[in-house]
């Protein structure tokens, strides 16, 4: 057990001491998210005015961006994984007295301890946006986005512990990041839409992690006005509650996590 | 100086990679605190056994033993017995060596007070204390090597792998490489396994597996080795050549070979054969001259060419192909 846990932490502590090193990548992890509030929000945000009673499409959108950075930033870690094995680096780490699952779960904590620190950034928009923040929603944001990411960081880590080149590695996470992102409410409501478009998106775990997000920051939102609840996805005409969201997205976080550490355990 | 037990063994011990046979039934001793080459051309198969016996690669039948823990069932145990270079740098350029070195303290586990001293110690050993605060990508290639050697021994190991240690280094850093290896020897209980295609490298080994084709074709001390060549080589040249070879059949019973009015012969050895020999040698000598063979002379004998000319195509192959596997 010492393997495992001597693992996480020295695998996470270096993943973080990279990250501080590297400033142009805090910038960067940013620029899309942001980029996508702002012109997005500018552009759409009259046209389409209310999503919901009391929920204006900036206010919709926001949650979801907060995800798309989280989703961002965890994906990414597995550049950390194809970097190492380029630069020789990932051997060290291989004849260490580490186990394998201890790697694996260290380069996700550390992913995920950024994407949260990331994804908390981005509250400072909040007032901007027009979304009221308490105490109480913040505390339970945290396990939220801790969940979420290293859930993608899995994912990240999965794709990546077969790849060579950090180029190869951009490609395929481009292909998997934007259907992802696209089809997963942050920009719109899945549960109106054409068949197609909503059966591609509910099964994007990622939905699930944008919905329990945007209940979280909405519900009081959209309360107040109608005094009805509009947000959850609904699958087979059952609604998801905050809890039934975290579960879908906690489920597939462990299956990617387990092959991820399978496919990393069986490379020599 | 370690006991003299056998810190690494290896039985039978073979690798293929596909069609591809890297390693064939290959079987060896070491003894602690010993230095042990591994001495062949690129592809030879050094750099499989290495990853074999550092847990990075799994043999395909055979087994190996190392601190007497096996490569396959014991890999954690293992992976503490054991420092290691690469031939390839293993370092995190972004961070300092003093990141570097927490990074490895910390995968082995090691106690705070004892890491420091340690680091400290290694540190002013390969000369990089005073850079210890610098990022390593800032560092030449030899400061990285003597780093990484540091750091390979952080965690006391009991047997330190050298892959190729001074592949791409000049001339005059392969020499400091080297005077910290030797030096590590008389300082710590240590044996020390390295490979490597430079035969004079290889003399400063105690033993050496001399490898091809992924078959040992001959193992012992670098002095016996030569020995089985036919001991020292003597060049002499004399005023009447005839009269030269006509003497040193009948009165030595020697075979001497001629060669531009070069006569050169072997002799068991040679210091000890010449000071006689000349005073005793009835032809006039022009000059006289005794060289020991080099490694090269051995590897050339057991293997029919030079070390260095080898056919590119089937090796560079196999070499592309072990990377894919690394």
């Amino acid at each position: 057990m010492t393997a495992v846990f001597r693992g996480v932490w020295v695998i996470a502590y270096r993943e973080l001491l990279r990250f501080v090193q590297e400033r142009s990548r805090i910038v960067s992890s940013f620029a899309m998210p942001l980029l996508f509030l702002v012109i997005f929000g500018a552009g759409f945000n009259r046209i389409i005015g209310a999503v919901t009673p009391g929920v204006d499409f900036i206010q919709f959108m926001y949650p979801g961006i907060i995800a798309m950075t989280v989703l961002m930033n965890s994906v990414m870690s597995g550049l950390s994984v194809v970097w190492d094995r380029e630069f020789g680096f990932l051997k060290e780490v291989l004849v260490a007295p580490l186990s394998r699952g201890g790697i694996v779960l260290g380069k996700a904590a550390g992913a995920a301890t950024v994407a949260v620190a990331q994804g908390f950034i981005l509250l400072i928009l909040s007032p901007i946006v027009g979304v009221s923040l308490n105490p109480l929603l913040v505390i339970k944001l945290v396990p939220m986005l801790i969940i979420l990411s290293l859930s993608l960081s899995g994912l990240g880590i999965l794709v990546a512990s077969r790849m060579r080149s950090q180029q190869g590695f951009q490609l395929i996470v481009q292909l998997i990041i934007f259907p992802l992102i696209f089809l997963s409410g942050i920009f719109f409501p899945v549960n109106n839409v054409p068949v197609w478009l909503e059966v591609l998106s509910k099964v994007n775990p990622l939905t699930y992690g944008v919905d329990a997000i945007r209940q979280l920051f909405l519900a009081g939102e959209a309360a107040a006005t109608t005094g009805d609840f509009v947000f959850g996805v609904t699958v087979f005409g059952h609604t998801m509650s905050i809890a039934e969201d975290i579960l879908i997205v906690a489920v597939f976080g462990v299956i990617v996590m387990l092959l991820a550490i399978w496919s990393f355990s069986r490379q020599e | 100086m370690a006991d003299r037990t056998d810190i690494v063994e290896v039985e039978e011990l073979s690798k293929n990679f596909g069609q591809l046979t890297a390693v064939d039934r290959v079987s060896f001793k070491v003894n602690g605190g010993e230095i042990f080459g591994f001495l062949g051309p690129n592809g030879a198969g050094k750099t499989t056994t290495i990853n074999i016996l550092c847990t990075l690669l799994r043999p395909t039948s055979g087994r190996a033993l190392v601190n007497g823990y096996d490569v396959i069932k014991q890999r954690t145990q293992v992976r503490c017995s054991i420092g290691l270079v690469f031939q390839d740098p293993t370092l995190d350029e972004y961070l300092t060596a003093e990141q570097n070195l927490n990074f490895h303290a910390y995968a082995y586990g090691i106690p705070k007070d004892i890491r420091r001293k340690r680091m400290r110690e290694l540190l002013e050993l390969v000369e990089l204390w005073d850079r210890r605060k610098n990022r390593v990508r800032t560092y030449s290639g030899g400061m990285k090597r003597r780093l990484e050697i540091a750091r390979g021994l952080l965690h006391h190991p009991k047997v330190l792998f050298l892959d190729e240690p001074t592949l791409g280094l000049d001339p005059q850093t392969r020499r400091r490489i080297w005077d910290y290896i030797l030096a590590l020897r008389q300082q710590e209980e240590l044996t020390i396994f390295l490979t490597t295609h430079y035969m004079d490298e290889a003399e400063n080994c105690d033993r050496i597996a001399i490898i091809d084709y992924g078959r040992i074709v001959a193992l012992d001390s670098p002095d016996k080795l030569k020995d089985n060549v036919g001991g020292d080589l003597v060049s002499l040249k004399a005023e009447n050549t005839e009269a030269a070879i006509a003497e040193l059949k009948e009165s030595y019973h020697l075979e001497p070979v001629t060669e531009n009015g070069m006569v050169t012969f072997n002799v068991p050895h040679g210091e000890t054969f010449l000071p006689d020999f000349i005073r005793s040698f009835n032809s006039h000598l022009l000059s006289i001259s005794v060289r020991r063979p080099t490694l090269d002379d051995v590897f050339i004998k057991l293997t029919g060419r030079a070390i260095r000319e080898q056919e590119v195509g089937l090796r560079d192959q196999m070499r592309t192909m072990m990377k894919g596997h690394r």
